[in-house]
């Protein structure tokens, strides 16, 4: 049985989510015993689409005649076209704004049972099984899969990249669907060139303990040292310090970066959920007993104004080694 | 135009999850319910559409699937202002089970807008909001954190990587929305909570519907290692301990 993933483009690029995304679906055709198929739509260079072979794909279909911008229904139908040209029994997607919104709308088309964030490789084959967090991370599940068809949409920075070495061929695929979109996109702004939290592998984040948006120049500062992106508590957003897109927590951005580190955050528990799956949590807070504590694997009490100038710039010097 | 804001009845986000001894599910003795987040969000900016004259904003009900023991967090929809609230009779399936009930009611009540939220606090499934569109088969958008009206015309606001879209979409439609989308919930007053005793709960049979998954099994994760903790006064010793013990500098 096959696997199809859909690797998403950024302007024509794919970035590390799609390469994980082709481990992870290469793990999973493994399982089934069947090949990996990637989707990808809109235009991407042939060197660009060839890259994916590198981890795991053995075909690589190519709607580039589809429309960039992205409308649910004309997606499905293209996402759709391709499940059924390839035959798989897979669908592997990512979960994030573009899986989102399209994989449910699969899940009804295909008929095919929706397990979302997963975090590893289904746990058996028939039926697929497969483990995904639940409760905003305070738990896991075990989610059986009824249905022939399965989608699995895939956690950022959750899996392993894997190169094989192998390389794939292309294929020019015309998924003959409507593509009159139902909506249609009037405006778009975008920061260019910008580090996106979801994509960065060291956050720097700061809570109420930083006590004003005016003070932020040092966590920025760190973070263009460790080459991160910064982040903020609800607090921080709520009261207007930082922009909403850089809070994370339950109802924010869900991140899990190699290495987190939190300033003047105490942790409650729907901070905790969106930073939980981070390989490294690092704390600085004045109350010894905050809750932060309980989540971090290094911690120091502290005032993070205070410690912040020196980590800065013994981190500067042990770079510089 | 009628807008349905669709509810997700979940545990109070602070609760301490457990789940019964056999780990097959969720244990709910002693947990307060609430609507879920990303809902009441949802219901808030509903409110805030219709209270505004300009807008042709007709009507806001909200929607849950549900046992009996549900109604009161409707009642709580209710009491914020919504001016009608529907319960489908059901013991929650799984998200297509649910979002077939859901599309039922919504196909029923000729809603020009149905609001979801793009997850639910409990089983993350972020499924049901599009689900229910591809049942109905009519547009949807997600990630959205701002919806407002031009004349009849509806434009969302979605999130992208890096920035936003403003995103013209013809009614009947599902919007799936995210934080952004209201500044904070609205609380219920007194005379709300009043109010909310004498509003409408209509309660509707489920209809027959299929579970795409189910789930097998829960599981706690593994206890965390303790915090390594570093003096103040020694921050040489925390970057030396992530350069070469967490190798992540």
């Amino acid at each position: 049985m096959s696997v199809l993933v859909y690797t998403e483009n950024w302007d024509g690029k794919f970035k590390k989510l799609s390469c994980e995304l082709v481990s992870y679906a290469k793990s999973v055709a493994a399982l089934l015993g069947g090949d990996v198929s990637a989707l990808s739509i809109g235009s991407v260079d042939q060197d660009e689409l060839s890259s994916l072979g590198n981890y795991g794909a053995s075909l690589v279909l190519s709607a580039d005649g589809a429309p960039s911008g992205l409308d649910n229904q004309v997606y499905t139908a293209i996402i759709a076209a391709a499940m059924e040209k390839t035959g798989a029994s897979v669908l592997v997607m990512a979960h994030n704004n573009t899986g989102k919104a399209i994989a449910p709308r699969l899940s009804v088309r295909l008929k095919a049972g929706l397990a979302a964030g997963v975090t590893a490789v289904p746990e058996s084959a028939g039926p697929l099984v497969v483990n995904k967090k639940v409760f905003s991370g305070k738990a896991f599940a075990k989610v059986k899969i009824l249905t022939e068809k399965a989608i699995l949409t895939l956690s950022q920075n959750s899996f392993e990249i894997n190169e094989t070495g192998g390389s794939a061929s292309i294929e020019s695929f015309d998924p003959g669907v409507d593509a009159s979109a139902a909506t249609s996109i009037k405006d778009v702004q975008k920061q260019e060139g910008k580090l996106l939290l979801t994509d960065a592998d060291v956050v720097i984040s700061g809570g109420r303990g930083m006590k004003s948006g005016d003070n932020w120049a040092p966590l920025e500062e760190l973070a263009t040292v460790l080459e991160g992106a910064t982040a903020c508590s609800r607090p921080v957003s709520d009261e207007g310090w930082r922009p909403h897109g850089e809070h994370t927590g339950q109802t924010g951005k869900i991140i899990a970066p190699n290495l987190y580190m939190a300033f003047g955050i105490s942790g409650a528990i729907q901070h905790l959920a969106g930073v939980s799956s981070s390989k490294c949590i690092v704390a600085v807070n004045t109350d010894k007993d905050a809750p932060i504590f309980e989540a971090a694997d290094y911690g120091i009490v502290g005032d993070a104004l205070k410690v912040l100038p020196e980590l800065i710039s013994e981190i500067r010097a042990a770079k510089a080694q | 135009m009628r807008i349905l804001v669709c509810i997700s009845n979940v545990p109070d986000t602070t609760t301490k999850v457990k789940f019964s001894t056999d780990q097959l599910s969720f244990d709910d003795s002693g947990v307060q319910w609430i609507i879920n987040p990303w809902d009441e969000l949802a219901l808030t900016r509903a409110m805030e559409l219709k209270e505004d004259p300009s807008n042709p904003v007709s009507n806001v009900t909200v929607v849950s699937v549900g046992a009996p023991s549900a109604e009161p967090t409707l009642r709580k929809a209710l009491a914020i202002g919504a001016d009608d609230a529907i319960r489908v009779d059901a013991v929650s399936g799984d998200a297509h089970f649910v979002a077939a009930q859901l599309a039922a009611v919504a196909s029923d009540g000729d809603f020009g807008a149905i609001l979801c939220g793009i997850e639910s606090s409990d089983y993350n499934g972020s499924a049901v909001g599009g689900m229910i569109s591809e049942i109905m088969g009519i547009p949807s958008v997600s990630a959205v954190s701002g919806i407002r009206f031009e004349g009849e015309e509806v434009i969302l606001s979605r999130d992208i990587d890096g920035g936003k879209e403003e995103v013209s979409v013809p009614a009947p439609f599902v919007a799936i929305v995210q934080k952004g989308i209201a500044r904070e919930p609205r609380i219920a007053a007194m005379r709300g909570i009043m109010m909310a005793r004498k509003k409408p709960l209509q309660v509707v049979a489920a209809t027959d519907a299929e579970s795409f998954t189910s789930y097998q099994a829960f599981t706690m994760p593994e206890p965390k290692a303790p915090c390594k903790m570093v003096d103040a006064d020694n921050v040489k010793e925390l970057v030396n301990l992530l350069q070469n013990e967490a190798k992540v500098l």
